[in-house]
């Protein structure tokens, strides 16, 4: 399967990855892990970018992975880039969990969800 | 998550707990605060385990005796501030205010009651009380998000006094002074 990662840096989208990265290695997935400037992440799109070159290494995937940076606005672009490259499925981060425990779901998610033609993962 | 800003007006007093009350059933409510001892608490993890799953927002309550336990342990402890709604032995609602992680002003509000105790004036007394808990407490501000679908519970936020702060996702964002800010 062709598995599009999209990461903009928030907690979830980094725990998205390691597991992200683990079952493409089980399924023999295909993988790409587009970095997306998400305006409600703390770190960079390069800061993020290095996090995941640095979890490839840790986990040792024997498989390769495109890292790519993606500019401009984020959802939309993921749901382009997964119909114009024919991508199975776009997984993403399944939202913060506020202090009460509360679920919060990520704008590019929401945007993702409400537009995207393929199948949506969001990572729990 | 936590909002950037907060309403600049306090709101008016509210009640502190204990109160009574007869709900719009003729039962005899009254609304105290937690006082931490087992058997509050055991009373309370009965009424989420008998609490309609359909009745979930955001992911909690979330199901499970077990779940039930390690959730209310995080929302019970520290600096939190939980008022229960009581007939008799039974608790029929919670409402709790959670610090943000990184904010120790501003704080998290939920409320539940039990379904055969909704739709009969308790959501108010009890949110007003854990309002009137916290102010007496010198919290600055409190937040929630809801579900914008979830109409019932926007319109009592909105009824005591709650101001939209973020309306540009599924979930609304909504947030109340309580007190002044401290002053330097």
């Amino acid at each position: 399967m062709k598995v599009l990662l999209g990461i903009g840096g928030s907690d979830d989208s980094l725990r998205a990855l390691e597991r992200t990265v683990d079952r493409a290695v089980a399924a023999g997935d295909e993988l790409v892990v587009a970095v997306l400037e998400n305006p409600d992440s703390d770190r960079t799109p390069a800061e993020v970018a290095e996090h995941v070159e640095a979890t490839l290494v840790d986990i040792d995937a024997d498989i390769d992975v495109e890292v790519r940076l993606v500019e401009g606005d984020p959802g939309s672009r993921l749901v382009d880039i997964a119909e114009h490259e024919g991508f199975d499925r776009i997984v993403l981060g399944g939202g913060q969990t506020s202090p009460m425990g509360k679920i919060t779901l990520g704008s590019i998610a929401e945007f993702v969800l409400l537009n995207a033609k393929t199948t949506v993962t969001l990572v729990r | 998550m936590t909002p950037d800003r907060f309403p600049e007006t306090v709101a008016d007093d509210f009640p502190s707990p204990p109160i009574t009350f007869t709900d719009r059933n003729d039962r005899e409510i009254e609304v105290r605060a937690y006082d931490g001892s087992e058997q509050e608490h055991d009373a309370l993890a009965t009424m989420y385990e008998a609490f309609d799953p359909a009745d979930r927002a955001q992911g909690i309550p979330p199901g499970g005796a077990e779940e039930i336990r390690r959730w209310l342990s995080t929302i019970l402890e520290g600096d939190c501030y939980n008022v229960l709604a009581w007939h008799g032995d039974d608790v029929a609602g919670h409402a709790t205010l959670v610090p943000a992680y990184d904010d120790a002003e501003s704080f998290e509000l939920a409320i539940f009651v039990l379904q055969e105790y909704q739709e009969a004036g308790i959501g108010t007394r009890l949110i007003e009380a854990l309002l009137g808990h916290g102010q007496a407490a010198d919290v600055e501000v409190v937040w929630l998000t809801v579900e914008r679908w979830n109409h019932a519970a926007v319109s009592l936020y909105e009824k005591i006094g709650f101001e939209t702060a973020d309306a540009e996702s599924f979930e609304l964002g909504m947030s109340l002074r309580l007190n002044p800010p401290e002053t330097e």
